[in-house]
């Protein structure tokens, strides 16, 4: 069988966010909070 | 239920109605065409980790609000979203450049403090040294013009006091130093810079 000289640039597995900047996001989603008053939103961080 | 099969319409109205997981399904499902979408526009690490951070700080905050209209599809929204904080990133850095010391552009070639370095310092007392000594060369008359006037900071009218000449003379005497000294420079074959 032909070898195969076309190798996948590593870089492709590497370009990914770092495990605290999704951490972050998903602990920041848990926290906000969105509160309606008399039409008006209101966002708050409840930590 | 396969969190794969879930389209991405499901697991945005599920986040809007507050399951929390499905945001993070959302997330790790795209990280990375979003990531190096970012990362194509920018070139930076830290600034494609920021707009990342922000693109879904953006997304989460119209989730929640339920702004979030239906009409497009999930990533190209993020993308759209994601594409105009690259835009605003570049916006800011126009108004106030960042300078990276990577790859071929160095920052310290720009700012300097304009002092010498050990070799400068040392090839400019060489061609004070040089200069000096071709002073030494000229004729009297020259060689005492320039030295006032150069060495002692004495204006021509001073030197036409001081030596009894006419403020022409001692400017004629000055131009021929001048020319001298070029001679000498090239006679010598000196090379003056620093």
């Amino acid at each position: 069988m032909a070898k195969l000289y076309t190798e996948n640039p590593s870089d492709s597995n590497t370009l990914k966010p770092k495990t605290e900047t999704i951490n972050f996001l998903l602990n920041y989603s848990k926290a906000l909070n969105v509160s309606v008053y008399k039409g008006h939103k209101f966002e708050s961080l409840i930590n | 239920m396969n969190s794969k099969s879930i389209s991405d319409a499901t697991l945005v109205s599920q986040y809007i109605q507050g399951d929390e997981p499905s945001l993070s399904i959302l997330i790790k499902r795209h990280q990375q065409r979003l990531y190096s979408f970012i990362y194509s526009k920018v070139y930076d690490r830290d600034v494609t980790e920021d707009v990342f951070q922000d693109t879904f700080i953006k997304v989460i905050r119209t989730l929640k609000r339920g702004n979030y209209n239906e009409e497009g599809k999930f990533l190209p929204w993020v993308m759209r979203i994601a594409h105009n904080l690259v835009i605003d990133h570049f916006r800011k850095n126009n108004r106030m450049p960042k300078f990276n010391n990577n790859g071929d552009f160095d920052i310290f070639s720009v700012l300097s403090d304009g002092a010498l370095n050990a070799e400068g310092e040392f090839v400019k007392s060489q061609i004070v040294q040089d200069v000096r000594a071709m002073v030494e060369e000229l004729p009297e008359e020259q060689k005492s013009v320039l030295v006032m006037r150069m060495y002692n900071d004495m204006s021509f009218k001073e030197i036409s006091e001081n030596t009894g000449v006419s403020i022409n003379t001692a400017l004629g005497r000055m131009r021929y130093a001048l020319i001298n000294l070029r001679k000498l420079i090239e006679k010598h074959n000196i090379v003056l810079t620093n």
